[in-house]
């Protein structure tokens, strides 16, 4: 069966705060309109709805449900939900419109980062027998795999670094960016551990946001877009949970990810890679196989804002809008999830 | 830890506590909880009154509710349930009616205890009021009211209003 020609026509995300004051619903709402307003199609244009959110990170059963609230659902709508990043909610509508039951999607994803110990909350991800009653910490955990670059010498402190400062750069240049900064390479060297290896700016700013982006098939994506960004591949992997059982080192699930996805048949202009460590962007660099002439993270990265559950879809939004601005015309996406960078999600997009 | 029949136990609970936020619409209507007041929020498009404001938006227009819309406190019992079964955990002296009832001026309606009055006099179109616990007791929550009980005044028929009830 040959696939059908899909591609993001649109993208609306909001600003990165913390402790915000609204519910989930009340921050999805204006931004799922503005985006309609942006594409230029009615609600009822919208084939088939699919959102990407985690109960965990609002500590409420079932609270996805309510989201619902957010998009309209009368007359009746076609709409499902992943437990997961807005990323693979993307993925989901994808394969939706692949099927030809429909033309367009809309894919929408939110994260209240911010209103739980969220280090916590990300270790109850791991093995509930072996792992997670040892409550291991997120960040501790990343930290792990950190150690073990530097010592097996894929990486260097120094490299390390180099990512922080580059993406507090670029943050400066990005609406939706939280953390921002113009430090040096030499200065960030010089701050504390705050989880050695790891400094403060090592690891991504949790923050809470949302974002939605719509997918449209053949000439309707034409139709409704300058420049659609193209989906040209996509492929999501995933090691094993046994985190004794995993090269620290490497990410096998990425690199047969990204050969899948095709991202080595040509050049990749812009990388925008789903990166809560600096140490991971270096990981996902190498197992990716992006060189030089990539340019990585112009937004500043999920380093820079992280709002979970809504920075791999993030990524997606970002990369795209460098195909529509004409700044790039083969882009990559990358969304990762689980401790270590245990999945991985890979997409290819081109201009026309 | 205990080794006493030679396995190695663990007992590891673990709790995390979050700050959960109501969001601007719900603040008003949890503070009118807290004034002895049920106040719910209109859409600005289809002019339906939430009572409650649910997750601050209208689900049939998808539009942000404004304008705090004070209702009740009378209401109606539009449904209702007879609860027989024992379950771990129970308050209230069976039998019990657990009803929905639609306060004056509001919409949709809400999930509340019927008591004051035997179970099998319970009936929709019924008429109802609030009896508040006393006010020490009173926090931002519907738990404000002790239960609803019969008015006597006469039966309303149902679906004879405009509304979404």
């Amino acid at each position: 069966m040959a696939l059908r020609d899909i591609a993001i026509v649109g993208t609306v995300q909001r600003p990165s705060e913390v402790n915000s004051t609204f519910t989930s619903v009340e921050i999805l709402l204006p931004v799922i309109q503005q985006l309609l307003d942006k594409v230029g199609i009615e609600r009822s244009d919208i084939g088939f709805w699919c959102h990407g959110s985690c109960d965990y990170m609002s500590g409420q059963p079932f609270s996805f449900v309510a989201a619902v609230d957010a998009i309209g659902a009368w007359p009746p709508i076609i709409e499902s939900h992943v437990e997961a990043d807005g990323a693979l909610a993307l993925y989901e509508a994808w394969v939706k419109i692949q099927t030809g039951e429909v033309d367009v999607a809309l894919v929408f994803s939110n994260g209240k980062t911010t209103s739980g110990p969220i280090d916590q909350i990300l270790s109850l991800q791991t093995d509930p027998y072996m792992v997670a009653p040892l409550k291991p910490g997120f960040d501790a955990l990343a930290a792990l795999q950190a150690r073990a670059c530097l010592d097996a010498g894929v990486m260097t402190e120094r490299q390390m670094a180099e990512v922080a400062s580059r993406s507090r750069r670029d943050a400066n240049n990005n609406a939706i960016a939280f953390t921002k900064g113009n430090e040096s390479v030499e200065e960030l060297l010089a701050m504390p551990y705050t989880m050695n290896p790891l400094r403060a700016h090592d690891c991504a700013t949790p923050v809470d946001g949302c974002n939605a982006v719509i997918l449209a098939a053949g000439d309707i994506a034409r139709r409704l877009a300058e420049r659609p960004a193209w989906i040209r591949g996509i492929d999501h992997r995933i090691d094993t949970q046994r985190l004794g059982a995993r090269s620290m080192i490497e990410s096998s699930s990425a690199a047969i990810a990204a050969q899948k996805a095709g991202v080595g048949n040509d050049r990749i202009d812009v990388a925008e890679i789903h990166a809560p460590y600096t140490h991971q962007e270096l990981l996902l660099r190498n197992a990716m196989g992006l060189g030089e002439s990539t340019h990585i993270n112009p937004s500043g990265g999920a380093l820079v804002a992280n709002p979970l559950m809504a920075a791999g879809l993030a990524r997606f939004a970002e990369a795209a809008e460098s195909i529509f601005a004409a700044s790039a015309d083969r882009v990559l996406a990358h969304c990762t999830s689980g401790p270590m960078l245990q999945q991985n999600l890979v997409c290819v997009m081109e201009g026309e | 830890m205990s080794e006493a029949d030679g396995l190695v136990r663990l007992r590891q609970p673990i709790g995390v506590t979050y700050n959960w936020s109501a969001g601007p619409n719900a603040t008003s209507h949890l503070a009118g909880l807290m004034n002895g007041k049920f106040v719910g929020k209109r859409c600005p498009s289809c002019a339906l009154v939430y009572f409650p404001p649910r997750n601050g938006v209208c689900p049939k227009c998808a539009k942000i509710l404004a304008g705090d819309v004070e209702v009740g406190p009378k209401g109606t019992i539009t449904t209702f349930c007879i609860v027989n079964v024992p379950f771990l955990g129970q308050k209230i002296k069976l039998p019990y009616v657990a009803a929905q009832i639609l306060l004056d001026g509001a919409d949709i309606s809400m999930q509340h205890l019927i008591q004051e009055c035997e179970a099998e006099d319970v009936r929709i179109g019924m008429r109802v009021e609030p009896v508040w616990k006393d006010k020490s007791e009173w926090g931002p929550s519907l738990e404000n009211i002790q239960h609803f009980r019969p008015t006597g005044e006469p039966d309303r028929v149902m679906g004879t209003e405009s509304g979404a009830s």
